[in-house]
């Protein structure tokens, strides 16, 4: 009994550590492409547009009810008599520094890594990647790197959209349901946000975007077995995706603000 | 390189998946200019043979050469460079699906030989006239097109780069026996136009019989026994005695419990 439970430890441990040299040589093997010729502008341009473009509905929608709500709760949590400018400014910096880059995140890894791993993993099972070995283009090149670059472009974009519609959103619930002054709401949220609060988002925003696109292509590169093992391929992107996006964002913060 | 230097040769290759053994010290030639065709059960370890030829799996064990040159030790862009000596026909046809039809024959022209797209697409065009389809399936997707269409179309591909060798994966199967003739036809027809070398895998005798001057059985990773097409029916080999006729009894233990 005592040895069977050892041996679940053995081969648990046996297979993560076998998963993350997967991922290692995935990230390196598409990565050293980047940078090498030839190179697919039209597949990054239609990428951009995909996962860039077509995500700014939800990510906007997001970020506008997230500062809508924060403003709710600083307010009613605080009952200061300067609210104004204490709601304005913890709306701007949560936004910018966090929930604007993790939840727009999330919500990009839930529409782009599970249609990116989808997309990938029924290619897999239907030979269609082997076919572009046999046709003389790379897969990783013509696959992976495009989905890459255009999520790395494309995020810090999507995210800089969805700090201004979160602070808009605080906005609007401040000046709307709480009766601030919107003149001296703008004034305070724009005297105390700094560039740094914002490029440090955008740092974030890029990081996860490699993570959403690294995941689905990995996923759905590795899928294998069917309609069902695709199924698990979208699963395991999104999920793994989501957690990576939430433990690099602790790691990056303790970095990008430590005094 | 000589007269006789096999176009392909396998020489004690050996692959694994986990504990399963897939290829057994297998050995294999394929002469220039002939039409070899390898018959066995089904995970019987052929498609594996195939993939490791293309450098699609890498074997354990063995040596793989194609004219005389070892694939196993090239670099990458010698490697690159042999494939495009390669098309290849897959089982499920394997088209591009977010590609029309005519994108699709043109795919190996236009993305591994850097033609021009109107230039490729006359030869796509040329191509798909060739294995009996009309102008007007171009401009279509492959779901679009019936399961006999779509083996044709991904026939033109596997043809649209004049290969020096061509790869046919189960070539007939899944469709009936009006139409897989008519694709037995074809290549025997675009083998013999192109002088190319054609190594198929089937279990479909009525295909094998027609298209093959060799035959070759692989039975365990193994295989035990080749000769030419006149000689298959008096092998003296019970294995292939028992496989060509189909029967359920004989030396071939399919792995079925017995109710």
């Amino acid at each position: 009994m005592q040895l069977n439970f050892l041996a679940i430890i053995g081969q648990v441990a046996l297979a993560l550590f076998a998963e993350i040299g997967r991922v290692t040589a995935f990230t390196w093997s598409a990565v050293s492409h980047i940078l090498r010729p030839p190179f697919f502008w039209r597949l990054l341009s239609q990428q951009m547009m995909r996962i860039g473009y077509f995500s700014l509905p939800v990510v906007a929608l997001t970020a506008f009810f997230t500062g809508g709500a924060l403003a709710l709760q600083i307010y009613y949590g605080g009952n200061n008599i300067n609210s104004e400018a204490i709601v304005s400014t913890i709306v701007a910096l949560g936004i910018t520094r966090e929930l604007g880059p993790v939840l727009g995140g999330l919500m990009v890894a839930g529409r782009v890594a599970a249609a990116i791993a989808a997309e990938l993993g029924t290619m897999r099972v239907t030979e269609q990647i082997d076919a572009l070995t046999t046709l003389s283009t790379n897969p990783i090149k013509y696959l992976v790197v495009p989905r890459l670059v255009a999520a790395v472009i494309t995020l810090p974009l999507l995210v800089l959209v969805a700090d201004i519609i979160g602070v808009m959103g605080g906005f609007v619930a401040g000046t709307a349901s709480l009766n601030f002054n919107p003149g001296v709401y703008i004034n305070s949220t724009v005297s105390f946000l700094k560039a740094g609060d914002i490029t440090s988002g955008l740092i974030k925003a890029g990081v996860f975007g490699f993570i959403i696109a690294l995941m689905g292509c990995f996923h759905g590169f590795h899928s294998k077995g069917g309609a069902q093992g695709v199924g698990r391929a979208t699963t395991n992107a999104v999920v793994s995706s989501s957690v990576l996006i939430l433990a690099s964002n602790y790691v990056m913060t303790s970095l990008l603000f430590a005094k | 390189m000589t007269k006789d230097t096999p176009k392909i040769e396998l020489r004690n290759v050996s692959k694994r998946f986990g504990s399963k053994v897939v290829l057994d010290n297998l050995s294999l030639t394929v002469s220039p200019g002939k039409s070899l065709i390898v018959i066995g059960g089904s995970g019987s370890g052929k498609s594996v043979m195939l993939k490791c030829v293309l450098g699609i799996i890498r074997p354990d064990k063995g040596e793989i050469f194609v004219d005389g040159k070892n694939v196993l030790k090239m670099s990458g862009g010698e490697r690159e460079e042999t494939l495009r000596k390669f098309g290849m026909l897959f089982q499920g046809g394997a088209l591009f699906d977010s590609l029309s039809v005519w994108e699709n024959v043109a795919f190996g022209l236009i993305q591994g030989r850097k033609m021009k797209r109107q230039a490729a697409k006359e030869i796509a065009y040329d191509k798909l006239a060739k294995v009996g389809l009309g102008a007007e399936v171009g401009a279509l997707y492959p779901a679009e097109l019936s399961g006999g269409m779509q083996k044709r179309v991904g026939l033109a591909r596997a043809i649209a780069a004049d290969p020096d060798i061509i790869f046919f994966d189960e070539p007939t199967t899944g469709l009936d026996p009006i139409m897989a003739d008519v694709i037995n036809d074809l290549i025997i027809a675009s083998v013999k136009d192109l002088g190319a070398t054609a190594l198929s895998i089937t279990h479909d005798m009525a295909s094998a019989r027609k298209i093959a001057d060799e035959v070759a059985m692989i039975y365990k990773g193994q295989i035990i026994w080749k000769g030419p097409r006149a000689d298959i029916d008096n092998s003296g080999n019970d294995y292939v005695d028992q496989f060509i006729h189909g029967r359920a009894d004989g030396p071939i233990k399919m792995e079925v419990l017995k109710p």
